[in-house]
């Protein structure tokens, strides 16, 4: 092991007491940084609009364009919108996550998940909130996960955490059907969602070797390997194509 | 009449030289065992009301935090506000225990139990561990059911029908271990009354004193028999279900699931099968118990008892080949819907006898208003109701409209709880004294029956109404539809009248508890009754009695022209009555 | 807010309005025998000292009328039941010109598929809308019931139809609406936490509106 293995269990110990020592500040700090975009090649499928006459409240949400279903959702740009992007090996063993800062918010307005793809730290706390004031009932069926089903008739917030690393729980309101939201269960905080420009940012990574996984919904998973050391900032693209 | 204190017993029958734990606890005496059913489903008789109270909350100030509802845990309640997943699972709880916690042993835990051997002429029950065990397989089966309410994810959730696959499959309900836990309750509870039956039927065919020949049974008895017979065919069909139910929750069986092959209506033909006989389970203890005390309060033998023990039989017969009309818009087949309504409107002539022979021993009658006989007239004024509203969903056509509709919440609150709650409410005071050695108070029985007479009419006679404007049952918030919104003041008005009628059990339960150490003594007859019980002393000792007493007649001999006195006890030998067979004698 | 059946309208509010009133005035005047002979008996026999009730075992043939009587009266309902019953839901009653329907139960909602312009369930044209049903007034309508996950009823008041739809069987239901209108469809058999609130409006509208809602609903399905 040598010299490397002692800074390397030295700095993780150093990471693990300063994340003990300050808890607000996660290992982001300092750390190298993956970042890069998510392209889509091929024809803009055209993605079915959603009634929502049966719900007036959320339907007023929508004055400029009807919404319609998120399930793939192409920037202007040429990217992809809802990639979940996150580091599925190359972790040291001995990695330990910090404690997560505060709880994960999924809100639930116009009858719609915001954000539709997102992840949580193993043991972090999801906010599920209803904006609305009309029933969601918010289904999670994971399979390593505990699966809950709960609901909420009302304006309220209701806390779940999960127990086990997951990619992706699914998440559905079975009063609305087209409602779904993807969760990434993580033991790292190592992930990003590309954005409306399509571009996503890992940041605070240890020295290593990463395999880092693209998730969409729809068009499935890719992955790429990328090496980083110290602090440097290294690219790593994806591009998916129209089916 | 001879009046003996309760304290001043005679010598026991015999000597009882049991341990606490033996005479208390795991005890075998049939007397034991039924008092032992009675304070345990009167304890399951109040949860099941707090949670009928809960629902009644949610539906009548819908979305508004309830009061003390803060104790309530995030996952059933926040800040008090009820959430769906708990509504439905209060609405499952409250029909699983009243159905199978309260009002079954209440009717046949406790009094097939206490009134057999004593009604007629024995020492105990044909096995009487095997009672025991009855009681505490029962005890068992209530402990499973409670503690699943606190289980993650909480109590089952479909219904206390728990139609298949919404309760097969976890993932469709929301539940998981309480699902289960309701399965194993009922498997217990089954093996409770299989035990139970198995007893009761053994003792009445084996066990009568010389001289009680089957016609001169009380009613109470012979409806106690039928019932027994009923449960022992029926209860198995119950745990078969259960116990196939679990194994679709946990083994992977799919036997009612069908996206892997099962079949979703056996299910519900399963539990009709056994549930249509459980309705009348449910009902004809109350019927015996109750013309029991309408010929002792009216002073005046039964009218047309044949008729009353063929109409019992007709009534368990029929409850047979009726289990269909549960299932009329399933999707079973049309035609077989038609053979099930024809028999289930004939199941209406056996009970219109029953009534108009209730009617019968009234008229021209000597009516003493005592508390267990205005309950008894009660029982018999609101029984007619839930008897006639059922003529409604019997007919197919109109079944299409009411089904699953609060109509049918009415009818069948207007059989158990008109019907068989105030059978007990008139049986529990009546036979207390000989459980006992105390009277309940008589003015207290007054204030309760009249209170709980007009709560309950003001609560489920609203029923109707709205049932008939289409609500259906089982709904979280019925304001979601629109031509439902109109009958929110109904709703509000049955909200607080069941508040009410809560709060009047109190003064029962309160009267109950009071009246075990502060009683008035009863002595021996306190109701100048004719039946066997009555010869005993009050409580009953342990093995009743020393050596079993002979019958010369019938139980309802009252005002006969023979004797001066308005009642005529079974073990009176009248100089004209001759010895019963000595055949029958030997046997003791 | 009413205090009688909700308002009628398809062809099967007359057979059964009428049946329950029937059944209404039978159990009326038997409910109200019992409930006056009880109180009459209960205020004319109650106890007076010195008096002793009479003794009688019964009478047989009282006992005959009174059992004689409700057995005619309810195998007469029950014929009389029956034959509505089979003109309602006997498995021949569905008109053959009945208009296909179909509808999908889902925990919580319906999908209703139309049959598009061809007016044939199972071809191309095919489209599903979520918790409508638009139906032609006057014309026998055939829901074909279908269930994804749990059985759901569907049940709508005014046109007093019901039927269970159950998963794995494909059942059969029709009606015909008379009145022109916006009316409720819920689901009347507990699926589930969301169960109350799963429920569609049900338009029936005059057959040149439907066929002018169906183009429209058509092309928007397809595009």
């Amino acid at each position: 092991m040598g010299k490397l293995g002692v800074v390397a269990a030295t700095g993780v110990a150093m990471l693990t007491l300063a994340g003990w020592m300050r808890p607000p500040l996660p290992a982001a700090q300092g750390g190298a940084t993956i970042s890069g975009k998510v392209k889509f090649t091929g024809a803009k499928p055209a993605m079915p609009k959603i009634d929502m006459s049966e719900e007036p409240k959320c339907k007023a949400k929508y004055t400029a364009a009807p919404p319609t279903d998120e399930a793939v959702v192409v920037n202007a740009n040429g990217t992809l919108d809802n990639v979940f992007v996150y580091v599925k090996s190359g972790l040291p063993a001995s990695y330990k996550a910090p404690a997560p800062a505060g709880p994960v918010t999924l809100d639930q307005d116009g009858c719609r998940y915001h954000p539709h793809v997102f992840g949580i730290l193993v043991g972090q706390a999801l906010a599920i909130k209803n904006s609305d004031g009309i029933l969601h009932n918010i289904k999670a069926k994971g399979t390593k996960n505990r699966p809950f089903n709960i609901s909420q008739p009302t304006t309220m917030t209701s806390e779940r955490t999960f127990t086990a690393p997951e990619v992706m729980v699914p998440l559905e309101c079975n009063v609305h059907g087209w409602m779904h939201a993807w969760l990434g269960v993580l033991p790292h905080p190592f992930f990003s969602v590309s954005g409306s420009d399509g571009s996503f940012t890992i940041k605070g990574l240890p020295p290593g070797t990463y395999t880092v996984e693209a998730w969409h919904e729809k068009y499935g998973a890719q992955t790429a390997t990328v090496t980083v050391a110290g602090s440097e900032t290294k690219t790593a693209d994806f591009s998916f194509a129209a089916k | 009449m001879t009046t003996v204190a309760a304290t001043s017993h005679p010598a026991p029958a015999h000597h009882d030289d049991r341990s606490f734990l033996r005479k208390y606890v795991f005890s075998t005496d049939h007397k034991i065992i039924g008092i032992q059913f009675l304070f345990v489903s009167l304890f399951f008789l109040l949860v099941g009301g707090l949670l009928a109270m809960q629902m009644r909350w949610q539906l009548g100030f819908p979305g508004k935090p309830m009061p003390g509802g803060g104790v309530l845990p995030e996952t059933m309640a926040p800040g008090g506000v009820i959430l769906p997943e708990y509504y439905i699972q209060l609405l499952t709880m409250h029909g699983t225990f009243m159905v199978f916690f309260a009002i079954m042993p209440l009717l046949v835990g406790v009094y097939a139990n206490f009134l057999i051997p004593l009604k007629i002429g024995t020492h105990d029950m044909a096995f009487p561990r095997i009672n025991m065990w009855s009681f505490w397989s029962f005890f068992a089966a209530g402990l499973v059911m409670l503690s699943s309410l606190f289980v993650p994810d909480g109590a089952a959730r479909a219904g206390w029908t728990m139609y298949a696959p919404l309760s097969a499959r976890h993932d469709l309900s929301g539940a998981s271990f309480g699902q289960e836990l309701w399965s194993v309750s009922i498997i217990l509870v089954g093996l409770s009354s299989i035990l139970g039956s198995l007893n009761y039927i053994t003792t009445v065919i084996n066990n009568r004193a010389p001289g009680m020949t089957w016609f001169r049974l009380p009613l109470s008895v012979w409806s106690l028999f039928i019932t027994a017979i009923l449960g022992l065919l029926a209860l198995p069909v119950l745990s078969g279900a259960a116990i196939m139910l679990l194994f679709d929750q946990i083994i992977g069986t799919h036997f009612f699931d069908p996206a892997a092959g099962g079949q979703a209506l056996l299910w519900q033909h399963l539990f009709w099968f056994f549930g249509h006989p459980e309705v009348y389970i449910l009902i004809l203890p109350a019927m015996g118990m109750v013309s029991d005390i309408i010929a002792n309060g009216s002073r005046k033998p039964i009218f047309g008892y044949h008729s009353m023990v063929f109409a019992i039989v007709a009534i368990a017969f029929l409850g047979w080949i009726v289990w269909g009309h549960h299932m009329f818009v399933s999707g079973m087949n049309p035609t077989l819907g038609s053979s099930f309504m024809v028999s289930t409107l004939v199941i209406a002539v056996p009970s219109a006898v029953k009534t108009f022979n209730w009617m019968g021993t009234m008229w021209r009658g000597n009516i003493k208003f005592t508390v267990p006989m205005l309950n008894a007239i009660a029982f018999v004024a609101m029984f007619v109701i839930g008897g006639l509203s059922g003529i409604f969903m019997a007919a197919t056509p109109v079944d299409m409209q009411i089904h699953d509709t609060y109509f049918i919440v009415a009818h069948l609150h207007y059989v158990l709880f008109g019907g068989s709650l105030f059978a007990l409410f008139a049986a529990i005071p009546y036979w207390y004294p000989k459980m006992f050695g105390r009277m309940m108070s008589e003015r207290w029985g007054k204030v309760h029956f009249w209170l709980t007479f007009v709560f309950y009419n003001c609560t489920f006679f609203p029923m109707h109404i709205t049932g008939m404007g289409g609500e259906m049952r089982r709904l979280y918030d019925p304001n979601q539809y629109t031509f439902l919104q109109p009958y929110q003041p109904i709703r509000v008005f049955i909200s607080i009248s069941a508040f009410l009628l809560f709060a009047t059990q109190i003064i029962f339960f309160v009267n109950f508890w009071w009246s075990l150490k502060r009683g008035k003594p009863s002595g021996l007859n306190p109701w100048q009754d004719n039946g066997l019980e009555w010869t005993l002393p009050s409580p009953a000792p342990h093995g009743n009695w020393e050596r079993v007493p002979t019958v010369y007649r019938g139980p309802y001999e009252f005002s006969s022209p023979q004797v001066p006195e308005d009642y005529l006890p079974q073990t009176r030998k009248l100089p004209s009555d001759r010895e019963p067979a000595a055949a029958s004698a030997a046997r003791h | 807010m009413r205090w009688w059946l909700p308002l009628k309208a398809s062809t099967f509010t007359g057979p059964i309005d009428g049946l329950f009133l029937a059944i209404l005035i039978i159990t009326g005047i038997a409910f109200v025998l019992v409930e006056v002979g009880l109180l009459w008996f209960v205020v004319k026999y109650r106890q007076r000292p010195g008096r002793k009730a009479f003794y009688t075992h019964g009478s047989t043939r009282a006992e005959v009328i009174w059992t004689v009587i409700p057995a005619v009266t309810m195998v007469a309902l029950g014929l009389i039941s029956n034959h509505y019953w089979v003109e309602i839901k006997g498995r021949n009653s569905i008109p053959p010109n009945a208009y296909p329907i179909g509808i999908h139960a889902k925990q919580f909602e319906w999908q209703v598929t139309y049959p598009g312009p061809d007016g044939k369930l199972g071809t191309s044209d095919d489209f599903t809308v979520r918790n409508q049903l638009h139906v032609p007034v006057g014309r026998p309508i055939v829901v074909a019931l279908s269930s994804e996950d749990v059985i759901h009823s569907f049940y709508v008041p005014q046109f007093r139809v019901r039927q269970d739809a159950v998963p794995g069987m494909d059942i059969k239901a029709w009606f015909q609406a008379t009145v022109p209108g916006t009316y409720e469809l819920g689901c009347s058999q507990l699926c589930g936490l969301g169960h109350y609130r799963m429920r569609a409006q049900v338009f029936v509208q005059t057959q040149e509106d439907y066929d002018a809602w169906m183009k429209q609903a058509a092309q928007e399905a397809s595009s």
